[in-house]
């Protein structure tokens, strides 16, 4: 499947995964996240359990101390 | 003449601007390297009202980076910064909160903006602000602040956009022991977000400019 990730496209083998498997596989290791899925907001606990499907838009932005 | 026209235009242009701006409210969350400097940014730009929000008082490590004076230590860093950007221009209006910005009381603060400005310290700070901000007010445009320390980085610093969310900053995970913050990178990353704002207020409210 192909989906926009933080603007770029990016495919992946197979079908639908959770968020948590793309986080896995792109080496989103931050601690402090915000993650969006089609502009929607998705809290931490939902992160295993949501699928990003074929054409989905997925925004994962890190958050870094400092201000 | 071809000059003095195109000086004539350019004038117009501004003062359109200006008049823009001058009616125009942005929330700053934090008044630290990030917020004191978008501050400054914006008082010079025009902007007519700033609501800012900070619980701190300005100590000596600050001096290094934030848009405060060697005799403003212990000063709340809200008051003080009232009296710096007063001095650029004492017709801004300012509304000042000294306290942490809460769940309870962040509607009240920033719900007349018609942009917010994220500049706090701490990732968790900045984690349930931008959740908070997307949930209860997701019709303001939110620009944020995330990776600003060490030096040598201006190239990696970016833009990312996601709906009303700006994120600005090199996005690099840094020790800050190690990797301390410095003035230039703040100061880079606090102009970058002064920029979004304008955009967001100037082009976005009249595609025309």
């Amino acid at each position: 499947m192909t989906i926009t990730l933080n603007n770029r496209k990016e495919t992946f083998h197979g079908g639908p995964m959770s968020i948590a498997r793309i986080m896995e596989e792109k080496s989103f290791h931050f601690k402090m996240l915000i993650v969006k899925l089609n502009g929607k907001i998705i809290s931490k606990e939902a992160f295993a359990s949501t699928l990003v499907n074929d054409g989905d838009r997925l925004d994962i932005i890190h958050l870094i101390s400092g201000g | 003449m071809y000059i003095c026209i195109a000086k004539i235009e350019k004038l117009t242009v501004k003062e359109n601007i200006s008049t823009l701006l001058a009616e125009k409210c942005v929330g700053i969350a934090g008044a630290g390297g990030l917020g004191s400097n978008v501050a400054a940014a914006l008082v010079r730009s025009g902007v007519g009202h700033l609501v800012i929000a900070d619980h701190d008082t300005v100590s000596r490590g600050n001096l290094d980076r934030q848009f405060y004076f060697s005799d403003q230590k212990g000063h709340p860093k809200v008051y003080a910064l009232q009296e710096n950007l007063q001095r650029i221009n004492s017709a801004t209006r300012l509304t000042l909160f000294y306290g942490r910005v809460t769940t309870g009381n962040a509607r009240q603060l920033f719900s007349g903006c018609h942009v917010v400005v994220e500049a706090f310290d701490m990732a968790p700070e900045k984690e349930w602000f931008a959740l908070w901000m997307t949930e209860n007010l997701p019709h303001i445009p939110l620009v944020m602040g995330s990776g600003i320390a060490g030096w040598g980085l201006s190239e990696k610093i970016r833009v990312q956009r996601s709906g009303n969310l700006y994120i600005c900053g090199h996005q690099l995970e840094t020790n800050e022991k190690e990797v301390p913050l410095m003035a230039p990178g703040v100061g880079l990353v606090a102009m970058i977000q002064a920029d979004i704002v304008l955009e967001i207020l100037l082009i976005k409210n009249d595609p025309s400019l």
